[in-house]
């Protein structure tokens, strides 16, 4: 069986390769591949996924509706990570709070209530995020 | 002491923890995956087996059991999978000094230079970090050599106590283990030898390390020797650290539906045959041979049956699409027979060597050189526009229409499908 994957900042050719009819052109030496902003936001790529956001229960920390946040799995949760949380049978971003051996997902929004997490709940931290994605509307 | 150690890092029921990453509200209960087309089922959680569903059980058998346990079933969704399992390799390297990618959801890892005091913790730690760093859970075996490495895993799965990883060194936990390993799940014995030896009365791993080695020799050769002595804890099979291009390129598909026609058959060819030759050209390589063979639905007991095939030995090997779209899809054409419907075909490139290496023919009336041009403009073109945006005309323009009814998003691959997430 073989299996592909697309492919993501492999295989790029730089642009000065079609000048060569005339003077060689004295960049092409230099060429060094553009930035790339998957090597400023991937730390690590087999841990690294996705999500877009819905809802503006983290309005307050900069996310919004229709926002995309990069997620890593790799990463330990701490007080104040903002996480991407499985509760209950639903994915939910919050930050968490550890007060006194509780654990508490905290919104960023005043018209949402805390929840704390019991032994009740069926919960786990699926990843943390460590950017957002937002797309400035109207520019 | 400090003898090498093999490891192999096994994923659990891998398709279906593909899945499970980005549903977790399926954890703990039955699921299972359907083959290309929705034929039969190829992955199935732990859940899913308890309740007596079989491994290549066809999918319309299911129905009733899907009902009544509520079983959730998924397509086969390959570019998930493929990404997924990437991951889990780029994860492996990162933690030992070499892997083989053996499949999709296995590869083995070089232990060399590693203490044996502290493999077991470490077999433990690989386990950890692939789980947290994928979601995917595997099972991680260590012994002295691949056969009995691919064993310990195995316990893993069996016993959820180990945690995810067993290491198996000692001679006599060894032998205890090998006592109770059924021998037709050896790695390399296969369906015909362990029928054979079965009569033999030969039912374990171990009745089979305790045959004579000439009597191994006589009735299954040098593979069953090798496969004897690795599991006499001494090491036959090396490690392959480079992954080598692959001797034999396969494309094979179901139909959505039964093909009786011709010119239907010769289309479908067709555009396996350009995807096979793509992969050839990815890996720099080109072929001598071409082999094309149809299947009839042998679900379809009141069908007559047929499996129909033929090698062609090209004058010059290529890697150009036209050249092979051309021989394959005629070849399929004349292998349609009256009154047989097809359900299945398949291409296969072989005797695959690098292009570097190609031998011109003095007489060949190919201009290679042009349709190489003509192959790199395709490639690339496919690759910008998205794939199969050029095709051969005899592909046809629809592609394979593949019943892929539960399908699942292409969570890590296309913007349009990632994760929702409540904010």
């Amino acid at each position: 069986m073989d299996i592909y994957s697309p492919k993501t900042h492999k295989d790029k050719v730089p642009l000065v390769e079609g000048i060569r009819a005339g003077f060689p052109s004295p960049a092409e030496d230099f060429a060094d591949p553009t930035l790339d902003l998957n090597r400023y936001v991937i730390k690590n790529p087999a841990s690294t996924f996705y999500a877009r956001i819905t809802g503006d229960s983290m309005e307050g920390a900069g996310i919004s509706d229709g926002d995309i946040v990069v997620i890593d799995k790799s990463l330990e949760p701490k007080d104040g990570s903002i996480a991407v949380c499985f509760i209950d049978g639903e994915f939910t971003l919050k930050r968490i709070k550890l007060e006194k051996g509780k654990l508490l997902l905290m919104p960023a929004n005043p018209k949402f209530h805390p929840i704390e997490i019991t032994e009740e709940n069926h919960f786990v931290v699926w990843g943390i995020v460590t950017y957002i994605i937002k797309e400035l509307k109207g520019s | 002491m400090g003898c090498i150690m093999y490891g192999l890092a096994d994923c659990n029921n891998f398709f279906v923890s593909c899945e499970r990453v980005f549903r977790p509200d399926l954890n703990g209960r039955p699921v299972i995956i359907l083959s290309n087309n929705d034929g039969c089922v190829i992955s199935r959680s732990n859940e899913a087996k308890r309740i007596g569903i079989k491994m290549g059980q066809p999918f319309y058998q299911l129905k009733q059991m899907i009902q009544r346990y509520d079983v959730t079933v998924f397509s086969s969704n390959y570019v998930l999978y493929g990404d997924m399992s990437k991951r889990v390799q780029m994860t492996l390297q990162s933690l030992v000094p070499a892997t083989e990618v053996y499949s999709i959801d296995e590869s083995f890892l070089d232990l060399r230079g590693i203490e044996d005091v502290k493999l077991d913790d470490f077999g433990h730690h690989i386990s950890y970090v692939v789980q947290r760093n994928t979601g995917i859970p595997i099972s991680v075996g260590i012994a002295p050599t691949k056969t009995l490495a691919k064993i310990a895993s195995k316990l893993c799965k069996q016993y959820p106590k180990l945690r995810g990883s067993c290491f198996m060194h000692r001679p006599e936990d060894i032998e205890k283990v090998l006592k109770k390993f059924p021998i037709e799940d050896v790695w390399g014995i296969g369906r015909r030898f362990s029928a054979m030896l079965k009569s033999r009365s030969i039912n374990t791993a171990y009745d089979f390390t305790q045959m004579p080695m000439n009597l191994v020799q006589s009735l299954m050769h040098v593979g069953g020797v090798k496969t004897w002595r690795e599991l006499r804890g001494e090491p036959c099979v090396e490690f392959e650290e480079q992954s080598k291009d692959k001797q034999q390129i396969t494309v094979s598909r179901s139909f959505s539906k039964e093909l009786a026609d011709a010119d239907d058959v010769r289309q479908q060819v067709a555009l396996f045959t350009s995807m096979a030759a793509e992969k050839l050209r990815k890996q720099g390589s080109v072929c001598h041979e071409v082999m094309v063979f149809l299947l009839t639905n042998r679900h379809r007991e009141d069908k007559p049956q047929q499996f129909a095939n033929r090698l062609i030995r090209l004058p010059v090997a290529t890697d150009s699409t036209l050249e092979l779209v051309n021989v394959a899809s005629n070849t399929a054409a004349e292998l349609v027979q009256e009154p047989y419907e097809y359900k299945k075909a398949g291409v296969i490139l072989s005797d695959i060597t690098p292009k570097s290496a190609m031998q011109t023919v003095l007489f060949d009336e190919v201009d290679h050189e042009k349709q190489d041009r003509l192959m790199s403009a395709l490639d690339a073109i496919n690759k910008k526009q998205g794939a199969r945006s050029v095709v051969v005309a005899s592909a046809g323009f629809e592609g394979v229409r593949m019943n892929r009814e539960h399908l699942s998003p292409n969570y890590t691959t296309e913007w349009g499908e990632i994760l929702e997430v409540k904010g």
